[in-house]
């Protein structure tokens, strides 16, 4: 029943995710962050089989910082992106396989532009305006086809964003609980109350 | 009694001093001069061939790949091209190592290596050879018989002009130690301190890629021996910005397009002379 949603507007990326850690039909824990700063402008969450999720973000996060301590530069989020789906599609291949679903968002500082990038447990990845995971992604996605706007500020992102988890609260039959909503901008990464 | 102390690269003398990188770099301050500029809006090369004579056959060289005639000046990325100086052998080994890296992080990342990165690759391999005396790192205590010994060092300068989106253009210099630098103008190969101070004279900040080719071409016939320049002795290169892509554009110049360029600037050679053999 995991749920993330993701979208890009003038200068910033939005990413939430819910925090309820489940297993069977019992909720085991409603405090799970489940959005990792993976560095000074790049944010990923990540959903799926338990256990895979955690290990596999923090494989990342390690990775990455240690490009950054290697190379003394942080690698563009594109680049970072092209890094996780390739290290997916070379776990799907082996013999024990990670199955975690992302979204990627980060900004460019060296273009000044937002990214965001869908990446699915078999290596796909789709660069998106907007994106969400699960079952949340059948409520959210038409959602934000009618409402999305790429130039949109902070604010009407923050009112999009909250249309989709309402939808999600709303119809879903199993309520979420709280989000954790992170933005990425040219200022950095920063938690956001919703 | 350097003698002692010569055999090995990895054996340092009293004088605390590694022989064998000396005598390459001495190696190198023989070889064809290659010059750099760093320009605002781009990056210019050039480099004197010395292996001419009527009897070089160069029909191959007057179309096909990429241009240049592949003896200094190589492409090593989309977004960097090198200029060599030293052993044209030790120098191929050295161009196929570095296109390897930069399709390595292409493969991983999905984007063009960042120049210092590439500069650092070949470093690295180069310093191996200053210390354990080869490419490989023997990984395990009991395969040591694995272990390369490196009988030499790599007898080649580079000069590499680049781009890339964190540090726009570069100009990077690495020698035979493994040891690089960055810089705004610089030279190797033979009379190289000669074109050093010229350019230090002449060179200007923000610099246009315009203004860069005509210093260049200014100082390579100041340092050459040959009073007329052609494509026969001069190879050419600039690194620029598409203006519609925004994407690194190299453009090595095949003969024809040097002749071209050398005319345009008015030193290049006219029909009726006939170069001194």
């Amino acid at each position: 029943m995991e749920c993330s949603f993701a979208l890009t507007g003038k200068g910033y990326v939005l990413i939430a995710a819910d925090m309820t850690s489940a297993r069977s039909i019992v909720k085991m824990k409603h405090d799970e962050d489940k959005v990792k700063p993976l560095g000074p402008h790049l944010l990923m969450t990540y959903s799926g089989e338990p256990g895979d999720t955690v290990q596999f973000a923090e494989y990342v996060e390690r990775n990455l910082r240690l490009y950054q301590i290697r190379n003394h530069s942080v690698l563009r989020p594109h680049s970072a992106a092209s890094w996780i789906r390739r290290t997916l599609a070379d776990s799907l291949r082996s013999r024990s396989p990670y199955s975690v679903n992302l979204l990627v968002g980060g900004y460019d500082v060296s273009e000044h532009e937002p990214h965001l990038y869908w990446i699915d447990y078999l290596g796909t990845m789709a660069t998106v305006p907007f994106a969400a995971h699960g079952y949340g992604s059948y409520f959210a996605l038409s959602l934000l086809d009618r409402y999305h706007n790429p130039s949109a500020s902070l604010e009407e992102g923050i009112e999009t964003l909250k249309r989709c988890i309402d939808e999600v609260q709303k119809r879903l039959i199993i309520g979420l609980g709280k989000f954790k909503v992170r933005v990425v901008d040219k200022d950095g990464v920063r938690e956001i109350e919703i | 009694m350097a003698r002692r102390y010569d055999s090995r690269t990895t054996i340092f003398s009293p004088e605390g001093r590694l022989y064998q990188i000396e005598y390459a770099m001495e190696a190198i301050s023989h070889a064809g001069t290659v010059l750099g500029v760093l320009a605002k809006d781009g990056v210019v090369l050039a480099a004197e061939k010395k292996v001419t004579g009527k009897l070089l056959d160069l029909s191959s060289v007057k179309e096909g790949g990429y241009g240049g005639s592949g003896e200094k000046i190589f492409l090593l990325n989309r977004n960097v091209i090198a200029g060599v100086a030293g052993f044209s052998a030790d120098a191929n080994s050295l161009i196929n190592y570095s296109r390897q890296s930069a399709q390595r992080h292409l493969f991983s990342y999905n984007e063009d290596i960042p120049v210092e990165q590439l500069v650092q690759r070949l470093c690295d391999l180069k310093q191996g050879y200053t210390q354990y005396g080869g490419a490989f790192i023997p990984l395990c205590v009991t395969s040591s018989l694995h272990m390369a010994t490196g009988l030499r060092p790599f007898g080649v300068s580079l000069l590499y002009a680049g781009y890339d989106p964190h540090y726009q253009f570069q100009l990077y210099h690495s020698d035979p130690s493994g040891n690089y630098s960055g810089w705004k103008a610089t030279c190797i190969g033979a009379n190289n301190g000669t074109a050093q101070s010229l350019l230090k004279q002449e060179y200007k900040e923000d610099i246009s890629v315009e203004d860069a080719i005509d210093l260049v071409i200014r100082v390579m016939s100041k340092t050459m021996d040959s009073t007329t320049l052609s494509s026969e002795k001069l190879e050419f290169a600039t690194l620029k910005l598409d203006e519609t892509t925004r994407q690194p554009v190299a453009k090595i110049y095949r003969p024809a397009d040097v002749d071209a360029l050398l005319a345009k600037q008015g030193i290049g050679k006219k029909d009726g002379d006939v170069e001194m053999k």
